[in-house]
């Protein structure tokens, strides 16, 4: 409502101010991405505890559960023999007690644990890391201004965030345990406490997904009018870089796609709490189960884009500038991100082929969902063609982009195999499905965000990243998540249902026991190698090797402001654009790379 | 120091104001939610033979007094629309009487939506009552919710406005809070048609 034309103010500010409830975009993408990353871990930890149960069932989980002396002859010989002690001595029914007896995962415990690893994964995460951080911190940046349309509703979105992680975190203390009825809460499992004995857990899970669906709505509304009405001069829409093309694209999705879920998320609280039977058939005119499906769905395919598109935009940044190579085919990478964002709205029904909806219509879906193979393919095959015959470099970054571009062809191509129908008969709800999401959200997704950190960390902190833990990590990471993930493509193949929480129980999936230890050791690992990255990062940003203002030579105008950025980023005018964000190698110039910012005819001064 | 360069697009090549963007995108958000509530509506709407369902077939839903509610509101839509163009007019006097009357009307509205309420509630209609009842509550509690938040940011501008603090070349404040008014009053006899008369 009030102007937002104030320029920057070079007064103190108190830390609270400065680094709590701050105003700075900068700041609040840092915010986002501790936030990202602490929450990747609780994420990380609930996935290794269920990957144990799969490849153990029925043995304490390490390190909480109790030791085998214990279990034998009742000697306390660890930490964790204390503390089960202590609950068994208790008068009270402990929920521990009851759910993890001696640590090990009983089956309604393992509902909640791959519930809420996704839920965490999805929201708590992957959205604010990709959207949050990197969007806060390089919009304003990349698009030349100083701060964002509106910076008070920014921290209010980060601070929603922030309870929203409370609400949910709270969750896995209430009687009953945290929601339990999958990252979808399909109804009637969700709807009513009776299927999975989960009271206030999947209420807190809600209330909590409403409040984020606050902080996102606030967050975009920000996004798209700074990225319309703020841009420096000469920075037309085609000359924005791709991931700011994407964070765009993303915002009116998340706008557009959230209140969706809002409205979904309405109706089950009331069923759960006002007695209304909306998603629950009953005698006397009750609802409909598959409307929850509908509704979720509806937000939940674009849903999947939000998680990815920034992700192609990050590669799309990483790629051109380690190639040394103008990024090929820069308008139709647009358009494909825009065709891919349109046909995310008209595809959610390929989530329920086997529920029962009209089979007509799971034609319909099937179409739509292979075109989307259309505008990916063109990603793809630009992100090759940039490649091709480029001087790639291979520093971290970039070989985090190229396995972005290399797993995301897997997941993308396993998507369309599913898209069929009568594939997807054989292989729904099975490893199969879960194998497809982690390539793309894992192996796409992540891999991106680990890209960007590295990228972008000299301009966040002014320091370099330690090169030789970033490609420990890198490699870990790529071996340990092929080993993870490959595998479930054939244990889906084979028959293996997801969510269930002791496969030995069937006959036919006991011949993978082998496979499933194999992949909880190489989850372990993959979750042991984060740590190095994590460390890493807070390593660097006391300890890394001082960076210089533009490190790997980049075009793009948040190289052009100092390092560490100060508040209001640019010193003096707002660069001025003159040409667009990815010309590497021109020929004829002596340098081989042209910032935005240099007018024409005038020679690169390269360097520093 | 940086206050006098030239720091974003000139003002003549951006579209509109940051304040009148947001409220628009803001919009976009608030339709999609609405169209939510209103798929779940037809989808029990579709989904029941009869409507209401025949467990609550004695249900009388009042129309007449509820058509009559809809045209006060949209009259406040445009008194709301003369406040806007009042206060571009640079008269800041209408633009007080013209607030004052549209928040009267919305809370007239109010008023009568309440009394309605009430008197289906006491005729045994609940957020019990099957899908009927709850999403009739439902949806059109939303809405509600909504013209209570567009009253209450209506008298922060009128008190604003009894402060002095709007003028012909000054009032993103008025205009943002009129959009908003409008949409929640356009948004009405949507909801009125779908649910008391379809």
């Amino acid at each position: 409502m009030h102007d937002n034309e104030h320029a920057s103010h070079h007064h103190e500010e108190s830390f609270i101010r400065k680094y709590i409830f701050s105003l700075d975009h900068k700041t609040i993408g840092k915010q986002f991405l501790i936030y990202g990353l602490i929450m990747f871990f609780v994420g990380g930890g609930l996935a290794l505890m269920f990957r144990w149960q799969l490849a153990y069932p029925e043995r304490p989980v390490p390190i909480i559960g109790a030791s085998p002396q214990y279990l034998e002859d009742g000697e306390v010989v660890t930490g964790a023999d204390k503390m089960w002690e202590r609950i068994y001595e208790s008068e009270e029914e402990e929920w521990l007690e009851a759910n993890m007896p001696n640590g090990v995962i009983e089956p309604a415990f393992y509902n909640m644990l791959f519930t809420m690893h996704a839920t965490i994964m999805v929201f708590f995460v992957v959205v604010p890391i990709l959207v949050g951080a990197f969007g806060n911190f390089l919009i304003p940046l990349m698009i030349g201004t100083r701060d964002m349309a509106f910076p008070i509703l920014n921290m209010l979105s980060f601070w929603l965030a922030v309870l929203a992680a409370i609400i949910m975190a709270i969750g896995f203390f209430v009687p009953g345990g945290h929601a339990a009825a999958g990252w979808t809460g399909y109804a009637p499992l969700s709807s009513d406490p009776q299927w999975t004995g989960v009271e206030w857990g999947q209420n807190l899970w809600a209330i909590s997904l409403l409040i984020q669906g606050f902080s996102s709505l606030v967050g975009s509304i920000n996004y798209i009018t700074t990225i319309i009405n703020m841009r420096a001069p000469g920075m037309t829409l085609f000359r924005m870089p791709l991931v700011i093309w994407s964070l765009f694209i993303v915002a009116i999705l998340l706008l557009l796609a959230f209140p969706v879920l809002s409205s979904a998320l309405a109706l089950l609280i009331f069923d759960r709490l006002a007695g209304t039977t909306f998603f629950t058939a009953t005698a006397e005119g009750g609802g409909d189960p598959l409307l929850w499906q509908h509704l979720f769905w509806f937000f939940g395919h674009p849903e999947v884009y939000i998680l990815i598109l920034p992700g192609m935009g990050i590669a799309s940044e990483l790629v051109p500038v380690f190639s040394r190579k103008p990024i090929f085919g820069y308008r139709s990478m647009v358009y494909a991100m825009i065709a891919i964002a349109f046909l995310g709205w008209i595809v959610w029904g390929h989530h329920m082929f086997q529920s029962g909806m009209q089979p007509v219509l799971g034609s319909a879906f099937m179409t739509t969902t292979m075109l989307i193979a259309v505008p990916s393919a063109i990603k793809t095959f630009n992100w090759l063609g940039t490649m091709f015959k480029g001087s790639i470099r291979f520093t971290s970054p970039m070989l985090h982009a190229i396995a972005f571009v290399s797993m995301f062809v897997i997941g993308g191509l396993s998507g369309i195999y599913m898209a069929n129908t009568p594939v997807d008969i054989f292989i729904h709800d099975t490893y199969y499905i879960v194998a497809h999401i982690h390539y793309v959200v894992f192996g796409g997704s992540l891999f991106a965000i680990f890209g960007g950190i590295i990228f972008w960390f000299p301009k966040m902190y002014g320091r370099y990243m330690n090169d030789v833990l970033n490609k420990i990590h890198f490699w870990l990471t790529f071996v340990a998540f092929n080993c993870t993930f490959f595998p479930m493509h054939i244990l889906g193949v084979g028959g293996h249902m997801r969510r269930i929480s002791n496969p030995m129980q069937y006959e036919f999936l006991q011949g993978f026991e082998g496979m499933n230890i194999f992949i909880t050791m190489s989850a372990f690992t993959l979750g042991a190698a984060q740590l190095i990255l994590v460390f890493n990062f807070f390593w660097s940003m006391s300890r890394g090797k001082v960076a210089e203002k533009n490190p790997w030579h980049v075009n793009t105008l948040e190289w052009e402001a100092p390092t560490p950025v100060p508040h209001g980023n640019f010193v003096g005018q707002v660069p001025t654009v003159y040409r667009g964000p990815y010309e590497y190698s021109v020929p004829g110039e002596e340098s081989d790379w042209i910032p935005q910012a240099q007018p024409e005819h005038a020679h690169a001064t390269g360097g520093d | 120091m940086l206050r006098d360069t030239p720091d974003r697009l000139p003002q003549d090549v951006r579209p509109m104001s940051n304040a009148r963007l947001g409220i628009l995108v803001l919009l976009g958000a608030e339709m999609m939610l609405f169209s939510g509530l209103i798929g779940a509506f037809l989808v029990f709407r579709m989904g029941n033979v009869t409507w209401p369902p025949p467990s609550h077939i004695d249900i009388q839903l009042p129309r007449a007094v509820t058509g009559i509610n809809t045209a006060l509101l949209l009259l406040s839509g445009y008194t709301m629309f003369q406040a806007l163009r009042a206060i571009q007019k640079d008269r800041v006097k209408q633009l007080r009487n013209w607030l004052l009357l549209t928040g009267a009307l919305g809370v007239l509205f109010l008023g009568v939506q309440g009394s309605e309420w009430a008197q289906l509630i006491r005729s045994g209609m609940t957020l019990q009552s099957g899908v009927y009842g709850g999403i009739f509550y439902v949806l059109l509690g939303c809405h509600a919710v909504h013209v209570i938040g567009a009253v209450i940011w209506l008298f922060i501008v009128l008190g604003m406005a009894v402060s002095g603090r709007f003028a012909a070349s000054r009032h993103i404040g008025v205009e943002t809070c009129a959009i908003y008014w409008i949409f929640v009053v356009a948004l009405w006899p949507i909801l009125y048609v779908l649910v008391y008369l379809a």
